[in-house]
């Protein structure tokens, strides 16, 4: 056997009340593209990181090209060329791309940068990995998937030989993604090995060789992917099998609920975002927008949620909203699921219970002191329903993972009396499992009358739970289509300005 | 959590060999002397002007008469009865609190420790509500200057030394007690020169007007351009924007308090110095011969509580012809034979 | 995990407290003086004596409504660094309040109306940056600094050229309404500043208790201090909280100052303050924000202050000011810092 370039076993590490890792283990052979299988909370970020030097295991072993690795910081990780690549990305927005990528490691000529090796190192370097970024402009004009190009020079020029990436593709478009995977191959076809942490059962499918699963802070499984298929990684990865692919039933679309006519909106630079938007939401339906980001969704739900001005009219059930303050709106009948789930939607160090009641207080609080007694009640209760783990009401926000804390949200939302739903990217950064049971509550909502608002950058999530979708390019509507006129390809021939606009239906 | 025991242990055991150490010297000296113990006022040591002077009394008291003192510098309100106390309570000969915001803590101690003898420099006797002055208690002394005579010297010394016959004065906060001063300097230049003319002015009337050295400046340049040909201050920090207008406009000042020759040497010719230290020590002197007394005590010319400088650093400063005329009157005052005012009529 | 929490919660300070120890120590050792000595001094300049326990009671009882003050205003994110200007302002308030109100009357009522003054002044200071910040946005740090300014310097003008008796800097003296000290009914504390009002400062910190953790308010305010946006998003006023909290945080400096012009000298005195709304922000840090944390912090504090005085005897005054900063320094970079480190070991090997 050869050697292998990563061999973890018997890795511990606890924080707080969360045993992320329990005994994992993971072996990454030299020159693989490996991925990194798990649910939310099932300790595949901390494996990554105690790879990484950036936290430390609380016990067992781990061997990088053999040798055994004792006391591993970040510096020396990077010398042995394990190197982490950033999804949040860690760049100065007001240096140039060469100036980031030679950051710290600065060719020098006497004192000062030697901004022409500079330049010339990383034009060498995009040469050899096929990254296609200019070494002479300013981060701060990148796009996301540049950045990213950017991120991963920055360890290629330290000398990495085994690239960590943290689900690199929850920030791209998918043409992105695709150029992603071409890089990631090439590096692989120079010796590189990567390990790549992914939800997305597609993603591990198209580019490993091998997949690791973890459940609980513990490996479960390493399956070679040529003879595996997605529905087994499912199943490895829940414990049960998953679909998520369920028929709708057929749509029977009741009374308009929220109409919006001729909306514009300016975007946070003062830029025209939406330029005289229409759309209609009935009961009983999910409206699906698609889109890639940055054509405007954003303005689309905080004119909505009413946290940013607009011209034109939002009307729900007849009422205007455009005067109505954040809390009027939701007695209106709004209820709001935000994209920024960490700044917007929870108050991270509150518990459970706490966030359950945000937005309600109203309803828990007897001249101005807060009823303990029906704050608990509320939250087993909706702990229950929603199946919000671990199960103690009184656990910070913090210490959930991804899906357990987008589920504390939508059983806040759902929980209230409400007409419209706006739901933002319900399912980012969560996993499998609870992707399949919040789409399930959204089909809920709607089997009850409600009308949804449905904004993804997940396609499949799109076309499996909208009744109508509706495609927004620079500002507009360019296409309004039935669920079964729309597909993929049609989908994205209007997202990227393709196809000319239309509207049918 | 080892490394963190260790850490702790590591650090107790440093801390508790360091309590065993005990430099040389650092055994508290056992004096012979009386035992004083001296409560600075708000600015504490380093003021270079009450508090300095009281320090430079008490360590003479210390070298000359074998006193044993204890400081104390108040930081805050309460403080300041807090420090009286400990000294109090720990049995001291002569607690002295310097400045006259310790006037209402030492009327309270005083009472009841009956046995320590206690003094307040710039005492502020308070008012009863018959509106005349209440009677101190036996074992407190209010040590008070008479700064009008101080300032009648430097009176005659500006007139006589004036070319232009016009003289000027700068004072801090408008209160009684600066007008001590303006009354007898401006008495002091009537006397030798009664044709000269006296410029008053002051820099507000808030506490705020003692340190102030632009208004004190403004003051200053304003009386020079008017024909003033030399400016004598009571007025803090404030007067050192007058001694800045003398430097630019070339004229001459006067300094107050201590010696503020140094301040603008060649622009201060002299300065009315109250000798805080002699008072201190006088205090400590008393005491030490068990002759102490309570009540109000006057430190005027005869005492040596108020005086002026004539040193190396400025007897070219100063004419011999009326640095002998100014002694005569200094004479005359200590004899009784002139009476200088103290208040404004 | 309760062990493993309380470990957490009691190392920083204990680290924090002997790093401060030793740099003491070695810093009095330069000045050439035994270290045994002059701690021996401090401890029994404060609690080895009841008139010492009476005189940290009493600075504590001040630094406990400032240290609230900022406690409070830190929980609805906002740095309140005007509690200086809110004590001296209630201290002042009260003080003009007992001028104005006839010796005759009844002291239940005389308390009542000074104690409103003062947290009535309090407010109207921490008002204006409140205000400010809600609605024009503007920083909250140096609103705070510059009402600091503009208070004091105002009170200074009143008392000195209008409200003094002559050759002072003080008021006429209260008639009604003043607070006994605590040597009225325990004579043991005799001479010390210490009096009934601290019995206030104990409520007051039970009060902010309850509002911070039971009350609606104290929920929407300290929901407002961790994430303003998820606040706002569930329709909290984020405005209208910051404003409330000011208001809060000033009445609680405000009622401050009647420690000493009620419970002490009797009536308001220029610069009675002397630094305790500034010293109220280490008190907070200390105190981690918690009124269980202020209290005990506000007590450390008032015994450094305290035997400050007391060690006079061996070192200067300036050194005594070294030691509380180093103090005040090692705990406020245990707080944050060491803190997550030793959570991190901690947690580590549970």
């Amino acid at each position: 056997m050869t050697t292998l370039a990563i061999q973890m076993t018997g890795i511990d590490k606890r924080f707080a009340a969360v045993q992320a890792n329990r005994g994992a283990s993971l072996e990454v052979a030299k020159g693989e593209i490996h991925a990194l299988m798990g649910e939310n909370g099932a300790g595949k970020s901390t494996l990554v990181k105690i790879l990484a030097g950036l936290q430390p295991p609380d016990a067992g072993q781990f061997f990088v090209d053999g040798r055994e690795v004792t006391g591993w910081t970040t510096p020396q990780a990077l010398t042995a060329g394990v190197a982490m690549v950033h999804q949040h990305f860690m760049l100065v927005p007001t240096l140039t791309v060469a100036e980031n990528v030679v950051l710290g490691r600065e060719p020098t000529h006497g004192l000062r940068l030697d901004r022409q090796a500079a330049v010339q190192a990383v034009r060498d370097l995009c040469q050899s990995s096929g990254l296609q970024v200019d070494p002479n402009r300013l981060v701060a004009d990148l796009s996301v998937g540049e950045a990213q190009r950017v991120e991963i020079l920055k360890v290629l020029y330290r000398g990495a030989q085994v690239l960590l990436l943290d689900e690199p593709t929850a920030v791209l478009s998918p043409p992105e993604v695709a150029e992603l995977w071409g890089v990631l191959r090439r590096l692989q076809q120079g010796g590189a090995t990567i390990v790549l942490i992914s939800h997305k059962l597609d993603e591990v499918m198209a580019i490993s060789q091998r997949v690791t699963v973890m459940r609980q802070g513990q490996t479960v499984q390493v399956l070679d992917t040529a003879q595996t298929t997605a529905a087994e990684l499912a199943r490895a990865m829940v414990g049960r099998d998953v679909d998520l692919d369920v028929q709708r039933p057929e749509n029977q679309a009741g009374k308009p609920l929220l109409r919006v006519t001729q909306l514009q909106v300016q975007g946070s630079r003062g830029q025209p975002a939406l330029l005289g938007l229409d759309l209609t939401i009935h009961a009983g339906e999910i409206l699906g927008i698609a889109g890639v980001e940055g054509n405007g969704q954003s303005e689309l739900l905080d004119a909505l949620a009413g946290l940013r001005p607009y011209q034109g009219s939002i009307k729900l059930a007849d009422q205007e909203l455009a005067t109505l303050s954040l809390s009027q709106r939701t007695q209106a009948g709004l209820a709001h699921v935000p994209e920024d789930r960490h700044q917007r939607a929870l108050i991270l160090d509150y518990s459970v219970a706490d966030n359950l009641i945000l937005g309600k207080l109203a309803e828990f609080s007897r001249r101005g002191v807060l009823d303990q007694r029906a704050i608990a009640a509320h939250a087993a209760e909706l702990i229950a329903e929603y199946d919000i783990r671990p199960t103690d009401p009184q656990v910070p926000v913090r210490g959930l993972s991804g899906g357990n804390q987008q589920k504390v949200v939508l059983a806040r939302e759902l929980s209230r009396s409400f007409k419209v739903l706006l739901a933002a990217q319900p399912t980012r950064g969560v996993d499998v499992g609870a992707i399949e049971f919040i789409h399930a509550r959204l089909r809920q909502a709607r089997a009850q009358g409600k009308g949804v608002l449905l904004v993804s950058s997940e396609l499949r999530e799109i076309l499996t739970l909208s009744d109508r979708i509706a495609v927004l390019y620079r500002g507009r509507i360019v296409a309004m289509l039935p669920r079964a006129q729309a597909s993929e390809s049609v989908l994205g021939a209007y997202m990227t300005g393709a196809a000319q606009a239309v509207t049918h239906g | 959590m080892r490394a963190l025991l260790v850490l702790v242990a590591v650090l107790l055991s440093v801390h508790v060999g360091l309590l065993l150490l005990r430099p040389a010297g650092s055994s508290e000296q056992v004096g012979h002397g009386p035992r004083v113990g001296i409560v600075f006022d708000m600015g504490g040591r380093g003021d270079k002007s009450f508090n300095d002077g009281a320090y430079v009394g008490a360590m003479r008291a210390v070298a000359q008469l074998g006193a044993q003192v204890r400081f104390v510098e108040p930081g805050e309100g309460s403080d300041r009865e807090a420090g009286l106390r400990l000294l109090a309570a720990e049995g001291m000969d002569l607690v002295l609190g310097v400045g006259f915001i310790f006037s209402d803590d030492l009327m309270e101690l005083a009472v009841e420790y009956p046995q320590t003898a206690f003094a307040g420099i710039d005492f502020a006797v308070p008012t009863g509500n018959d509106g005349k002055p209440v009677t101190l208690p036996k074992n407190l002394a209010a040590l008070k200057f008479r700064e009008e005579q101080g300032s009648y010297l430097m009176g005659a010394l500006a007139a006589l030394s004036s070319p232009n016959k016009k003289i000027g004065f700068v004072g801090g906060m408008d209160t009684p007690l600066i007008h001590k001063f303006e009354v007898g300097y401006k008495a002091g230049a009537k006397r030798v020169c009664p044709e000269c003319e006296v410029v008053i002015q002051y820099a507000g009337v808030t506490p705020e007007a003692f340190r102030n050295p632009g208004k004190g400046k403004e003051l200053g340049l304003s009386q020079y351009q008017h024909g003033v040909d030399i400016i004598y201050h009571a007025a803090g920090s404030t007067g050192l924007g007058v001694f800045e207008a003398a430097r630019a406009m070339k004229k001459r000042a006067i300094g107050v308090d201590s010696d503020q020759w140094a301040e603008a040497p060649g622009v201060v010719m002299t300065s009315m110095v109250k000798q805080v230290d002699t008072v201190v020590y006088e205090a400590v002197a008393q005491v030490k011969a068990k002759q102490f007394s309570g009540g109000m005590h006057q430190f005027g010319l005869a005492e040596g509580g108020v005086g002026y400088v004539y040193d190396d650093h400025n007897r070219g400063d100063i004419d011999p012809q009326v640095r002998k005329q100014v002694e005569e009157l200094k004479a005359l005052i200590i004899a009784g034979q002139i009476a200088v005012p103290s208040e404004r009529r | 995990m309760a062990r493993t929490a309380w470990i957490e919660m009691l190392f920083p300070p204990l680290v924090a407290l002997l790093v401060a120890l030793v740099a003491g120590d070695l810093l009095i050792l330069a000045y050439g003086q035994n270290p045994a000595a002059v701690w021996h001094l401090l401890v029994d300049g404060t609690w080895g004596n009841f008139y010492g326990i009476g005189q940290v009671l009493y600075k504590a009882t001040t630094l406990c409504f400032t240290g609230l003050s900022v406690a409070i205003a830190l929980r609805a994110g906002l740095f309140n660094v005007g509690a200086e200007g809110q004590l001296a302002a209630g201290g002042f308030g009260a003080g003009l309040a007992g001028l104005l109100l006839p010796a005759t009357m009844p002291w239940f009522f005389a308390f009542m109306l000074m104690f409103l003054a003062a947290a009535l002044c309090g407010s109207a200071v921490a008002a204006v940056p409140g205000v400010l910040k809600a609605r024009f946005g503007a920083h909250e740090v140096i609103a705070t600094i510059m009402m600091n300014f503009m208070v004091l310097a105002l009170l200074n003008y009143l008392v000195a050229a209008h409200l003094h008796t002559p050759e002072t800097l003080h008021t006429q003296s209260i008639a009604s309404g003043l607070v006994p000290r605590l040597s009225v009914l325990l004579p043991v504390f005799h001479g010390s500043a210490a009096n009934w009002l601290i019995v206030l400062a104990i409520l007051a910190a039970l009060l902010v208790g309850v509002v911070l953790f039971a009350s609606r308010f104290g929920f929407e305010l300290r929901a407002v201090g961790l994430q303003v946006g998820a606040a706002e998003n569930a329709g909290i006023s984020v405005g209208s909280t910051w404003i409330r909290a000011m208001l809060l945080a000033g009445a609680l400096a405000g009622l401050g100052g009647l420690n000493f012009v009620l419970g002490y000298k009797g009536f308001y005195e220029d610069g009675f303050a002397g630094g305790a709304g500034f010293l109220g922000i280490a008190v907070a840090l200390v105190g981690r924000n918690h009124p269980l944390g202020v209290v005990i912090s506000a007590l450390c504090f008032a015994t450094l202050s305290q035997g400050g005085l007391a060690i006079h005897a061996l070192v200067p005054k300036q050194m005594v000011e070294v030691l509380q900063a180093l103090v005040i320094l090692a705990v406020a970079m245990a707080v944050p810092e060491v803190r997550t480190r030793l959570a991190r070991s901690v947690r580590g090997k549970p």
